[in-house]
C-alpha cells in the first residue's frame, strides 16, 4: 500500500534493523530519515503548485482543476475497492449528492450565510459523510457481490430521486450557484479559474494525505485484512461489518469533498453527477490506475480527465476505445498502471530493466499498427452512421479513406491483423524474457537472504 | 477465574443442519491450563464441536460456558474478545500481507486499538513489540516482509498458528494443525505448538496418534457427536468401550510401535 517504490538499499537498511535493534523499541519510530517519502511528498506539492504555470491556457486550468477533484474522488474509491475489497457500483452517489449539498450552500451562503467560500468542500465532505453514514449501513451489511449489487441499487434509488424531488435536484436542469459570493478574503473572490484551482489543489493535497496516512493506521490494516480474509477477521476480534461501515463512511467523507471541490469548480449540480455513468467511470480509472498502489488511482484520475476532455475532442468513438484499453488491461495488466510501473522498478532496481528495452519498443510498435488499423475501421463506420451526408470519404491519420469501399476496408483489416500478429509474436517472446529475469531476481533475492 | 473452576464447558450441547444431528448432546469440561486432544473417527462431529465453540455456528441447543460465562449466542470476535481463539484446519491468513502484518493484525484489539484510525500503526509500541515477539516465537523472524500467500506450507501452519495465539487468549482451540505435514515436520512442529501454548488451556483435533499422545493431558473421544470417554491417555487406551466404538485397532497399533522403540 506504500506509495514508495521498495528500493534495494531501504530494504536492506531494514533488514540490518531487525537483526540489530532486537531489544529497542525505538526501532517502530516512524523512521524520521525517510527519504523516499519525503521526496515524493515534495514532489507532489511542487507538481501542484508549478503545474498551472506550466500549463497556462484555460484549458489546461480547467483540466487541472478537474484532476484535482478526480484524484479525491477516485483515491476515496480506492479506500472502498483496493483496500477494502468492496467492489461498489455508486460511488457517485456520494460524490454527487455532496455537489447537490454544496451548491445548496453556496446558494444559501449567496444568501447571507457566514461560511466562507473556501470551506465549501468541507460542506460536502460531511454531507457525503452523512449519506455514507445512512446508505452505509445496509450496503456494508454484506461484502462481495451483494455488496455490489445494493451499491448498484442505492445508485439507481438516488438518481430515480433526483428526477422526482426537483425541490432539491433541481430536475432537468439542475442547481445553478455562484462561487464569487461572501466576503473576499485577501482579495481572493475565487472569480478567476487560477484562484480555484490552488483552492482544490490545497484540498487534493490535504486530501491524499490524510488518505495515506489512513492506511498507516489500525483501522487502515484491518481494512486489508477485511479484504484478505473476513472470516479470519472474525476470529481475531474484529467484526467485519464494523469495519467496513467505518471505512465506507470515511470514504464517504471524501467522496463528499470532492463533489464540493466540484460544485466549487462547475458551479452547477445535474442529476448526472449522481448517475451510474460517473460511478462506472470512478471504478473504470481507479482500476486502470491500478487498485493494488496507494498511487494507482491518482493515475487513473488524471487520465479520466484526459480521456473526457481531450480523447472525447480527437474522435467521436472515445468510449468505444476506452472500453478497448479497459478490457485489455483486464486481460494483461489486472494490476493496472501503477503495478506495470512497479514490477518494472523492481526489475530495474536488480539492474536488468535494460534487457527489456528491445521488447518493449517492439510491443509498443505493433501494438500502435494493430490499433491504428483497427481504429481506421471504428472510425469508418463511425463516419457511415454519423455523417452519411457527408459522403463516404474520411481522412485518418492523413490517409484518405472511402468507408464504403472495398480497398480502404481490405487495408484497414490487413493492417490490423498484421499489427495482431505481430504483437502476438513479441508478446511471446517477451513473455520469456520476463519469466526469465523473474527466476533471476528470485534467485538474487535468495542469495541475499542467505549471506 | 470462574465460579465452576473450569476453563471451558460444554452442557449437552447438540447441532442439527436440517434434519441430521451432527452433535448429539456433547458434554465436557476443561480445567484451567489442561491440554485437551479430541479424537473420533470421520465424521464424528470434531470440526463441528470447534466451529460450535468458536461461535462459527449457533448450536440448535445446550450450552458452552467459558470461564463461567455462557458463550453459545455469542458472534465469534465477542467469543475471541473473551478470550477463546481458534485456529483453521485449511491455513486461513491474511494472503497480500506480510508475516509481521499478519501477526500484527492478530494483536491489534487485544491491545485495545479496536477500530482507531487517528493512531499510527508505527508509533504502536506494545502492538508491534509483541508482533516481533510472536514473529520470533514461531521462528519466521527472518521472513518479516515476506507475504503471506509466498510462505512455504509449512511456514503458513506456523503463521496459523501465530496469529491464533496473538490475541493472548487463554483457551486455544488447534484444528488438525499438522495436517498435511511430513513425519520430521510434524515433530518439530509439536515442540513448537508446545512452547507458545504453555499455561494455555489447549484443545486440538487430530489424527495423528503420536501428536495426540505427544501433547495431550487428557483425551476426549468423540463418536458420532457425543463425547464417549475422556480421561488421560492411558485410562482412555484401556478404555472398553473406546476400543469398541473406535481406537482399538489405532491404540494397538501405537502400542507396538511404542514396545518396539
Amino acid at each position: 500500500m506504500s506509495a514508495l517504490p521498495t528500493s534495494t538499499s531501504s530494504r536492506i537498511a531494514a533488514v540490518s534493523t531487525a537483526s540489530a535493534a532486537s531489544a529497542a523499541p525505538a526501532r517502530f519510530e516512524f523512521r524520521p530519515l525517510n527519504v523516499g517519502r519525503f521526496v515524493i511528498w515534495s514532489l507532489f506539492v511542487l507538481v501542484l503548485a508549478v503545474a498551472p504555470l506550466v500549463f497556462t491556457s484555460s484549458l489546461s486550468i480547467t483540466m487541472l482543476s478537474q484532476m484535482g477533484i478526480a484524484i479525491v474522488a477516485c483515491l476515496s474509491f480506492n479506500m472502498l475497492l483496493g483496500q477494502g475489497g468492496m467492489l461498489s457500483f455508486g460511488h457517485a452517489v456520494y460524490t454527487g449528492l455532496a455537489t447537490f449539498v454544496s451548491i445548496h450552500a453556496l446558494n444559501a451562503i449567496a444568501g447571507g450565510l457566514p461560511i466562507p467560500v473556501s470551506l465549501v468542500p468541507l460542506v460536502g465532505g460531511v454531507a457525503g459523510m452523512f449519506f455514507a453514514v445512512l446508505f452505509g449501513y445496509v450496503t456494508t451489511k454484506k461484502a462481495g457481490t451483494p455488496f455490489a449489487m445494493i451499491t448498484l441499487g442505492i445508485g439507481e434509488l438516488v438518481f430515480a430521486m433526483s428526477l422526482m424531488i426537483p425541490e432539491f435536484f433541481g430536475g432537468e436542469g439542475g442547481v445553478q450557484a455562484n462561487r464569487v459570493v461572501g466576503k473576499a478574503v485577501m482579495g481572493i473572490t475565487f472569480g478567476p479559474q487560477i484562484q480555484v484551482y490552488y483552492l482544490l489543489a490545497v484540498y487534493t493535497l490535504v486530501c491524499t494525505a490524510a488518505m495515506f496516512a489512513f492506511t498507516q493506521t489500525p483501522l487502515g490494516r484491518m481494512l486489508n485484512a477485511v479484504r484478505d480474509n473476513p472470516e479470519r477477521v472474525e476470529f481475531i476480534g474484529y467484526s467485519t461489518q464494523r469495519v467496513r461501515y467505518i471505512a465506507f463512511i470515511i470514504a464517504g467523507f471524501f467522496a463528499g469533498i470532492a463533489g464540493g471541490m466540484y460544485a466549487l469548480n462547475f458551479e452547477i449540480a445535474t442529476a448526472e453527477v449522481v448517475g451510474a455513468a460517473r460511478s462506472g467511470a470512478y471504478l473504470l480509472f481507479t482500476f486502470l490506475g491500478g487498485a493494488t498502489f496507494f498511487f494507482g488511482p491518482i493515475i487513473g484520475a488524471i487520465l479520466m480527465v484526459v480521456a473526457f476532455v481531450l480523447l472525447s475532442e480527437f474522435t467521436k468513438a472515445w468510449l468505444l476505445y476506452l472500453g478497448l484499453i479497459f478490457l485489455f488491461m483486464v486481460m494483461y495488466a489486472p494490476g493496472g498502471i501503477a503495478s506495470l510501473i512497479m514490477l518494472n522498478l523492481r526489475v530495474a532496481a536488480f539492474g536488468k530493466l535494460r534487457r527489456l528495452w528491445v521488447a518493449y519498443v517492439a510491443l509498443a510498435g505493433t501494438a500502435l499498427v494493430m490499433l491504428a488499423g483497427a481504429a481506421a475501421m471504428i472510425e469508418m463506420v463511425y463516419h457511415l452512421q454519423l455523417n452519411p451526408a457527408l459522403g463516404p470519404n474520411l481522412r485518418f491519420l492523413g490517409v484518405p479513406l472511402d468507408a464504403t469501399g472495398l480497398d480502404s476496408w481490405f487495408g484497414a483489416a490487413f493492417v490490423t491483423l498484421v499489427g495482431l500478429a505481430m504483437f502476438e509474436a513479441t508478446r511471446r517472446v517477451f513473455g520469456k524474457q520476463w519469466g526469465q529475469i523473474q527466476e533471476e531476481i528470485e534467485k538474487e533475492i535468495r542469495r541475499r537472504e542467505a549471506l | 477465574m470462574s465460579a465452576t473452576g473450569y476453563a471451558l464447558e460444554l452442557k449437552d450441547l447438540r447441532k442439527a443442519f436440517g434434519k441430521t444431528e451432527i452433535i448429539r448432546g456433547a458434554n465436557l469440561a476443561v480445567k484451567p491450563g489442561e491440554r485437551v486432544a479430541i479424537i473420533g473417527p470421520n465424521g464424528a462431529g470434531k470440526s463441528t464441536l470447534f466451529n460450535l465453540i468458536s461461535g462459527r455456528f449457533g448450536p440448535s441447543s445446550g450450552e458452552i460456558v467459558l470461564n463461567g460465562q455462557r458463550i453459545e449466542h455469542l458472534k465469534p470476535y465477542e467469543i475471541n474478545r473473551k478470550g477463546l481463539a481458534r485456529s483453521f484446519q485449511v491455513s486461513n491468513l491474511f494472503t497480500r500481507l506480510s508475516v509481521f502484518e499478519n501477526l500484527r493484525c492478530g494483536v491489534l484489539w487485544s491491545q485495545g486499538y479496536k477500530y482507531s484510525f487517528w493512531k499510527f500503526l508505527s508509533k504502536l509500541h506494545d502492538a508491534n513489540a509483541r508482533a516481533e515477539e510472536l514473529m520470533k516465537m514461531i521462528k519466521l523472524d527472518k521472513k518479516r516482509d515476506v507475504l503471506a500467500m509466498n510462505l512455504t506450507y509449512a511456514e503458513q501452519r506456523a503463521l496459523e498458528i501465530g496469529i491464533t495465539i496473538a490475541g493472548g487468549a487463554d483457551v486455544v482451540l488447534l484444528d488438525e494443525p499438522t495436517a498435511g505435514m511430513s513425519k520430521s515436520e510434524t515433530k518439530r512442529f509439536i515442540e513448537l505448538i508446545r512452547e507458545v501454548t504453555v499455561g494455555k488451556t489447549l484443545l486440538t483435533v487430530e489424527h495423528d496418534m503420536g501428536v495426540v499422545f505427544g501433547l495431550a493431558d487428557k483425551i476426549a473421544v468423540l463418536v458420532y457427536g457425543e463425547v464417549i470417554a475422556f480421561d488421560k491417555p492411558d485410562a482412555v487406551r484401556a478404555n472398553a468401550k473406546v476400543q469398541e466404538a473406535y481406537l482399538g485397532s489405532v491404540l494397538a497399533d501405537h502400542q507396538a510401535a511404542d514396545a518396539k522403540a
